[in-house]
């Protein structure tokens, strides 16, 4: 099993000192974040990444700011389920399945079974995750080596797709915000030709629009005048979490084996395809409800529902990495922010990166299964710190986290410019959560934009040049026929839907 | 004034969101044949690919437009309420001010200064807190983001006056 003795190797970059505390204040951190309102995990994440810059640089580094980010995203996955349990807040959209059952638990004043319940499942369904990450992704790279361009467009082409064809509202809304993504990644100087794209004139727009800039305006700005709008109180219950109740909540999961099973394999499959934290929650949740002895009861607070979304959306959310360190292809907004990171420290992420740099990618590997140790024993221990800051005042914690998202905006790229665009982000994120635009296919469309054009013209460049290159052989034109499939999804199934309608009638 | 009147229907918050869009996509056309959207000897031309993505734009921007038009009684729903429309103008509009605070042509504070006022704003006129509550929270918060980012970090933030008396800059 070389697998194994790469994960060896990769434990031991991970477990020095430095990392390890690393580890410890990226969960803390992350676990804050995703406690407070407008501060997610995407934006979270975008708005430290600035601060990884120097640490980089040291021999090693790379692997060190890897670890710290990775970190405060399995700590803000885990934050979002002390909101949905204590307050009825989703703190992430994938947390939302969580308040069904987490919420009435705490009314009925077992807030700590619920968080007990939630954390385990969700260090279980994270734990799945990583060692299907372990085996697979390693196969997946080098499988991956053998890609040309063509391949690497239909695999964005799948990326896409997928979200189309998982869109919750209309598909339009879907294509109309990623499209507006692959524009913004156009605007700046053309790498193939250096002739200036939608830039107008203004010289601010050479460098083209960071995505970093609207991560931040986007999530944040965004979600705090939502949640602004709703009034300036949050109301929750109190959360005790002593030894005693963990331990009796621990002695009752096993009963749910079967529940954690299929969620995490209901996670691990929505998570490789993008956007499928969300879905798997509530797929997970449903099935559950469904398979369940006691499904009749769920949503009046069982235990239950708490373990299957949870596992689910945990399982997903990491499985979401996979993608990205194999093929360059994030799977969520998170991940694509953390290929951002990549690029800044300059490393080209893809299939080679296994060839090329096994100690940072083991050595990420490794710190999934520490992080998420580290992780496990943060929340259970310091529930009732972290509630307390919900407790804060708005009126004072809401202009502190704009402060921090000004600052997060301005030291991308040290300007003031940047600032500004990020509140233009936020008003467009507001409008786009209350006209149900989607905002992750825009963000991965900025990231992945210039990528995918240029996957596209390279393709183009070939002896055949034309579009018939993606149906050359069977690997590229099964990827381009699926990527299809997914795209034409809304219409396939409605057209599935009148033809059973039909036959039910006449039979 | 009754706070749960609408400001705007559904229906028009979608007929404006997707107008912006069409306009949007129709720019991006506009500027994408101007550099050259067709097939040149050597593969597609600068401006093909995004030629393709403004088209994208306004299909989709023109087909919820149409969708808007029929929502029906759905589309008469409040986008926002007045009451809702004044929280978030309370919170834009400082920040609008507080962007402009920290640089601008004419007279910048830099980031630390107009840190604390913002917030010192937040909590007066949201929180209706006391000064002796309000100082040392934004102050604090300000010299805190002041240490982290000037002294341990050492990513320069914007500065103003107070910093450059300080022998900061």
């Amino acid at each position: 099993m070389q697998e194994i003795q790469s994960l060896m190797g990769g434990f031991a970059v991970a477990m020095t000192w430095f990392n390890l505390a690393l580890m410890l204040a990226g969960v803390t951190l992350g676990v804050l974040i995703g406690v407070l309102p407008g501060l997610g995990g995407a934006n979270g994440v975008a708005i430290l990444l600035p601060l990884t810059f120097t640490m980089s640089q040291q021999p090693g580094g790379a692997t060190s700011a890897i670890i710290l980010l990775s970190c405060i995203y399995w700590g803000a996955l885990f934050g979002g389920a002390i909101t949905s349990i204590l307050f009825n807040i989703p703190g992430e959209p994938w947390s939302v399945a969580t308040t069904f059952d987490g919420y009435p638990l705490a009314q009925k004043g077992q807030a700590g079974a619920a968080l007990t319940s939630a954390f385990t499942s969700s260090f279980i369904g994270a734990l799945v995750a990583v060692i299907l990450i372990t085996f697979i992704s390693p196969i997946i790279a080098r499988f991956a080596l053998r890609f040309g361009p063509p391949e690497f467009f239909s695999v964005y082409l799948l990326t896409f797709s997928a979200f189309v064809g998982m869109s919750k509202g209309t598909p339009f809304k879907t294509i109309a915000a990623m499209m507006a993504g692959f524009a913004l990644a156009a605007v700046g100087i053309d790498t193939v030709t250096g002739q200036l794209r939608l830039t107008f004139g203004f010289t601010e727009l050479l460098k083209g629009f960071d995505f970093l800039i609207a991560v931040i305006g986007l999530f944040g700005i965004g979600e705090i005048l939502l949640t602004i709008e709703e009034g300036l109180e949050f109301r929750g219950t109190k959360a005790k979490l002593n030894l005693r109740v963990v331990l009796d909540t621990w002695k009752e999961l096993p009963k749910y084996w079967k529940t954690s099973i299929r969620s995490s394999a209901v996670g691990c499959m929505m998570g490789i395809v993008p956007g499928g934290a969300t879905p798997a929650s509530f797929m997970a949740y449903g099935l559950a409800k469904k398979m369940s002895r006691d499904g009749e009861e769920f949503g009046t607070g069982k235990i239950e529902g708490v373990v299957a979304p949870e596992t689910a959306a945990h399982a997903a959310g990491t499985s979401a990495l996979l993608p990205m360190l194999t093929l360059g292809v994030p799977g969520s907004p998170t991940a694509a922010v953390l290929l951002g990171g990549l690029l800044i420290w300059g490393l080209q992420p893809g299939p080679l990166l296994f060839v090329e740099k096994p100690d940072f990618v083991w050595g990420l590997i490794a710190s999934m299964y520490l992080g998420n140790i580290v992780g496990l024993i943060v929340v259970l221990t310091c529930v009732p710190l972290f509630a307390s800051i919900l407790r804060i005042p708005f009126a004072i914690i809401a202009p502190v986290i704009l402060v921090i998202c000004a600052i997060g905006a301005y030291t991308v790229h040290n300007s003031i410019f940047d600032v500004w665009l990020m509140i233009v982000f936020g008003i467009l994120g507001y409008v786009f959560k209350k006209l149900d635009y989607p905002m992750a296919p825009l963000v991965l469309a900025l990231v992945l934009g210039d990528r995918a054009e240029d996957a596209f013209r390279q393709s183009m460049l070939g002896p055949e040049g034309s579009l018939t290159v993606f149906f050359a052989n069977p690997l590229v034109g099964t990827i381009t026929g699926a990527a299809l499939f997914l795209l034409f999804w809304p219409l396939i199934s409605r057209a599935l839907a009148i033809v059973r309608g039909r036959n039910g009638r006449g039979g | 004034m009754d706070e749960k009147k609408p400001v705007a229907s559904m229906r028009a918050a979608e007929l404006v969101m997707a107008g912006l869009f069409v306009a949007f996509g129709a720019l991006v056309m506009w500027d994408s044949r101007r550099l050259g959207a067709s097939w040149a000897e050597d593969g597609p031309q600068a401006g093909y690919f995004p030629f393709y993505i403004g088209l994208f734009i306004v299909v989709s921007a023109v087909v919820i437009i149409f969708r808007a038009l029929n929502l029906g009684e759905k589309g008469r729903v409040a986008f926002v309420e007045r009451g809702q429309l004044k929280m978030v103008l309370l919170v834009m509009a400082p920040t609008v001010v507080y962007a402009a605070l920290i640089s601008n042509p004419w007279f910048s504070l830099g980031i630390y200064l107009s840190s604390a006022i913002f917030i010192s704003f937040f909590m007066w006129h949201l929180g209706k807190y006391r000064w002796t509550r309000i100082a040392p929270v934004s102050l604090g918060v300000a010299v805190f983001f002041f240490v982290m980012f000037e002294v341990w970090f050492k990513l320069p933030l914007p500065k103003g006056p107070i910093e450059a008396a300080l022998g900061f800059n």
